[in-house]
């Protein structure tokens, strides 16, 4: 067991190194020089630009010879510190990552957790009933392949604008003020629901037909087989078949994460909810290539310690790991 | 009389049309008999075997019955069959080392099971431990996953497993295929020690391979192309073939002590017919050098001397 | 020798040819009475003729202006007109080849990525295997979402093959697993060892011996891709990291959405882009699953 988990996490390590590198190169490796664009905000008169780009040059230590700036940088990253933002000047890229986190969790986490759940036992059912499987799974599919900004865009529009079932954007009403009160509950929940909603039905369609081809695979093993021929009930061969079936839809989905982050992202920016995918597209707007930075280094950080947590459930999972022996 | 099947027709349904692999067999399994059941791939044999316990997706009944013990059992009938399956009727599958669930440690893969029965896990341990003990495996292996075992423990453990509740007739499937000659002597000798110890009352091996069968089998039944071809206790097949293809069979036998430069290997050209649209008459007479005009009419598997089936017009005119 | 002593036995040798022919026949026949590769095929045919034929239809220039502004649906304009007085149905029939053109191009540079780290992973094994491993799973771990976003922000997206290229560039890891899967099972076998121990190079034995009999599984993972590929291209469009000068579906919903069609009820302008995307990849996804019960007989249901 400590094996597996100690090979996944040099992986994890090796792709945090590498990850970060990249970060940090792009932008210097890019065509055009970041402070042009900085200064560009900035209409001032070409002197007082000279002055400061110079100015900024220095203080984004874009001055020093590459590997110092490398070094820095990770310096930086160590304490926590992820530089400046220009959209917000005067306000650091970790504080506006910490503001806007919050959201992003809210929808992800109860998203990921229901869509899964609800997906593997629709899934599981469908591969048993005939009737579920025909009309379950050609709605899996048409799910699985709707683009989330559009489902979003979808939702947004018919919930929203038409039916006026849902405030249009934001987190919560401009009137209010985050509170634990019932009243504010109430609100935010109102404009959490929609984008919490494209989240969730995308990614069931994927669950849903995943397990579903899981378990169908697993009835017909050998194990399934002898069970049945020595009379064993269907109650029982169906809940080795889920246990077995589990395990594969585990790896998948720490492969899926990637995507439906993905997902969360594009969802906050049709919705206007204030989470990471907003803080992206300001950063895009305003050239903020520092917050854009800093950003991407925390999905990746952040998908990185989801993938781990789903290695170690993993691990709880599937006793053969536990063991010491090597599953799959 | 443990088990009698009386022109029994099993066949598959597919998309060009219905395979005969099973086209009429009767014969009788007594109590206390090992009867093996031998031919080529594609024979029927373990067709025969399935049927009798568990039909899979594309099989079906076409007619005939079976009676174990008295009673007929309802072969089509998924759910009736449950009452006497593993009970009555057991089976050591061609694929027993992935016989057992994965990530379940084996004990409680058998209470389970046990359980599920409606038997009581807790009463029947004494004798499991005592049937595993008996096999060359100890405790330690309830408490491990199937993982852990070899292939030669595994097979030990299914071969306990499914005869755990004494059933009338146990359908030993492929027993040897996939082992090596050492343990097939062992799991053969096996199959002895639980009739002798009345674990189980009649036996159906199912193989390809003769030379086992000649080890532990009283009578064989030779198949071929979906029909019976001969009955007769081992000896009498082993040393006096009276059908043309067993005949054959035995002589495509490689013997110990012979050197190919003395004795050639004999096959036996050509290969079965299909069942999709078998021939007409004895199904082996494209192949038989024996074959003369009254073949094209099917010889029928009759009694040439007690307890002596053979199917072919040479034997029986 | 044994004389047949009735013609009837259809079996024997001799009769490989007709076997040959009789197998493409079969799969043939089941191709076409398999009812998911029907129906995903129609459609993804008849997406793929709109976008072909379309824009013969309409006037060259999707972007174009003056025609009447924010029109419903009409015979005049079929897909009515955007808030700035654009033609719908000619943004949509471009953007339509558009997401064909990128959809194939990336699943072709994924494809041959991924052929190509999954084939030598698989059949060399050992140290090389381990190291490409490691490689796909880092590059997997990465929210593909994320770094393109980074990338495109910087790079500037001018042209659909570059876009094609860079999301080709980030979603082959999952076609390498596969890919590597299935040739370590055929690696096994005997014909790659003879071809191996004739001193065959590995470029050789991959190419003549491996990826042949794999080709039924390769068309499989590239319709995947493809299917991947259009999502994360309409993705990125919308987000306007897309080429800009090229119309697109994801830009269509990306004008539509800046121009408050959700607020002036201009649905038509950015419900049929996200309609035909999830029309073409569930197409395909579901002619992909069909196509995988038509190659291999064991999943048939019937």
């Amino acid at each position: 067991m400590y094996r597996y988990l100690v090979r996944k996490s040099l992986i994890y390590l090796l792709t945090f190194f590498v990850a970060v590198t990249i970060d940090w190169a792009i932008p210097r490796l890019m065509p055009g020089n970041p402070i042009d664009g900085l200064i560009a905000r900035f209409q001032t008169n070409s002197t007082a630009a000279q002055d400061l780009h110079g100015f900024f040059t220095r203080s984004f230590g874009l001055d020093q010879p590459l590997w110092k700036q490398y070094l820095t940088f990770w310096q930086g990253l160590l304490h926590g510190d992820l530089g400046p933002s220009i959209s917000y000047v005067g306000t650091s890229v970790s504080e506006l990552i910490w503001q806007a986190l919050p959201y992003t969790l809210a929808l992800l986490v109860p998203a990921i957790i229901l869509s899964y759940i609800a997906g593997n036992r629709v899934g599981a059912m469908a591969a048993r009933r005939k009737s579920l499987d025909n009309t379950a799974l050609p709605v899996a599919y048409v799910l699985t392949a709707t683009p989330y900004v559009w489902l979003a865009i979808v939702l947004s529009y018919y919930l929203s604008f038409r039916l006026g079932i849902f405030p249009i954007s934001g987190a919560y009403s401009f009137s209010l003020q985050p509170a634990w009160t019932w009243e504010f509950v109430k609100d935010f929940l109102a404009h959490w629901f929609l984008p919490f909603l494209t989240l969730f039905l995308v990614a069931f369609g994927g669950w849903a037909i995943g397990m579903r081809n899981l378990i169908i695979y697993e009835l017909e093993s050998e194990y399934s087989n002898y069970l049945q021929a020595l009379g064993a009930p269907s109650k029982l061969v169906r809940k080795y078949a889920y246990g077995n079936a589990v395990l594969p839809q585990m790896s998948g989905l720490a492969l899926a994460l990637g995507a439906v982050v993905g997902g969360a992202l594009v969802t906050e920016i049709v919705f206007g909810y204030p989470g990471i995918g907003t803080l992206i597209i300001t950063a895009l707007n305003n050239r903020d290539y520092f917050l854009l930075q800093g950003v991407f280094l925390f999905i990746i950080i952040a998908v990185l310690i989801a993938n781990f947590v789903v290695d170690i459930a993993y691990v709880i999972v599937d006793p053969r790991t536990r063991a010491g022996i090597q599953g799959s | 009389m443990t088990l009698a099947v009386d022109n029994l027709r099993v066949y598959y349904r597919t998309l060009k049309g219905d395979v005969k692999a099973l086209d009429g067999v009767t014969f009788t399994v007594d109590d206390g008999e090992i009867m093996g059941l031998a031919g080529e791939s594609g024979c029927g044999k373990t067709t025969l075997g399935k049927s009798l316990i568990r039909l899979d997706g594309r099989m079906f009944v076409q007619e005939g019955t079976v009676h174990l013990d008295g009673v007929e059992l309802p072969l089509s009938d998924d759910k009736g069959m449950n009452a006497f399956r593993y009970r009555e009727v057991s089976i050591v599958p061609q694929y027993a080392m992935s016989a057992m669930n994965p990530i379940r440690k084996i004990g409680r893969m058998i209470s389970e099971l046990l359980d599920s029965r409606g038997v009581s896990y807790d009463e029947t341990l004494p004798e499991l431990s005592r049937r595993l003990g008996l096999v060359g495996l100890d405790d330690s292996v309830l408490d491990r996953y199937p993982i852990e075992l070899s292939g030669g423990m595994k097979q030990r453990t299914v071969m306990v497993l499914s005869t755990l509740l004494n059933p009338s007739l146990l359908i030993a499937d492929e027993l040897t295929s996939a082992l090596d000659v050492s343990t097939q002597k062992a799991v053969a000798e096996m199959l002895v020690e639980f009739r002798d110890r009345k674990f189980v009352k009649s036996t159906i091996v199912i193989t390809h391979d003769l030379s086992i069968l000649y080890q532990i089998a009283d009578t064989i039944l030779i198949m071929y192309a979906g029909k019976l071809v001969e009955k007769g206790t081992a000896t009498q097949i082993t040393e006096d073939p009276k059908h043309p293809y067993t005949q054959l069979l035995l002589g495509s036998l490689p013997e110990v002590g012979l050197r190919f430069e003395d004795q050639r290997l004999t096959g036996i050209p050509g290969r079965p017919p299909s069942l999709l649209n078998p021939p007409t008459g004895c199904r082996f007479r494209a192949r038989c050098p024996l074959a003369h005009d009254k073949c094209v009419e099917e010889p029928p598997f009759v009694e040439i001397e007690p307890g002596r089936f053979a199917a072919c017009w040479k034997v029986t005119a | 020798m044994v004389t047949p002593a009735l013609a009837e036995t259809g079996e024997g040798a001799g009769q490989k040819e007709p076997e040959q022919r009789g197998k493409r026949f079969e799969a043939l026949h089941f191709a076409f009475h398999n009812t998911k590769l029907v129906i995903g095929l129609t459609i993804v045919l008849l997406l793929l003729a709109v976008a072909i034929i379309g824009p013969y239809f309409t006037s060259s220039d999707p972007f174009a202006f003056g025609y009447p502004t924010g029109q419903p649906p009409s015979s005049h304009y079929w897909f009515g007109t955007t808030a700035p007085g654009q033609d719908v149905f000619c943004q949509f029939v471009y953007g339509l080849r558009s997401s064909f053109i990128v959809g194939a191009l990336a699943a072709l540079v994924a494809g041959l990525i991924g052929m190509a780290i999954g084939f030598i992973g698989g059949y060399r094994g050992g140290i090389v295997d381990d190291i490409l491993s490691m490689l796909t799973n880092v590059v997997l771990v990465i929210p593909t979402l994320a770094v393109l976003i980074i990338v495109a922000a910087y790079l500037s997206v001018g042209s659909l093959t570059s876009e094609a290229i860079l999301i080709g560039l980030t979603s082959w890891p999952w076609a390498a697993r596969a890919i590597r899967a299935q040739t370590f099972s055929l690696a096994a076998r005997d014909f790659v060892n003879l071809a191996r121990l004739s001193g065959r190079g590995t470029t050789r034995v991959v190419v003549n011996e491996i990826a042949p009999n794999m080709s039924s599984y390769l068309f499989l993972v590239f319709i995947l891709l493809f299917g991947g590929s259009v999502l994360t291209a309409a993705t990125l469009d919308f987000l306007g990291l897309g080429p800009s000068q090229v119309m697109s579906l994801g830009l269509m919903m990306n004008q539509a959405v800046s121009n408050a069609a959700l607020q002036l009820g201009y649905w038509w302008w950015f419900i049929p882009p996200g309609i035909a995307i999830t029309a073409l990849v569930g197409g395909l996804y579901v002619m992909n699953v069909g196509l995988d019960e038509v190659f291999n007989p064991r999943l048939r249901s019937t």
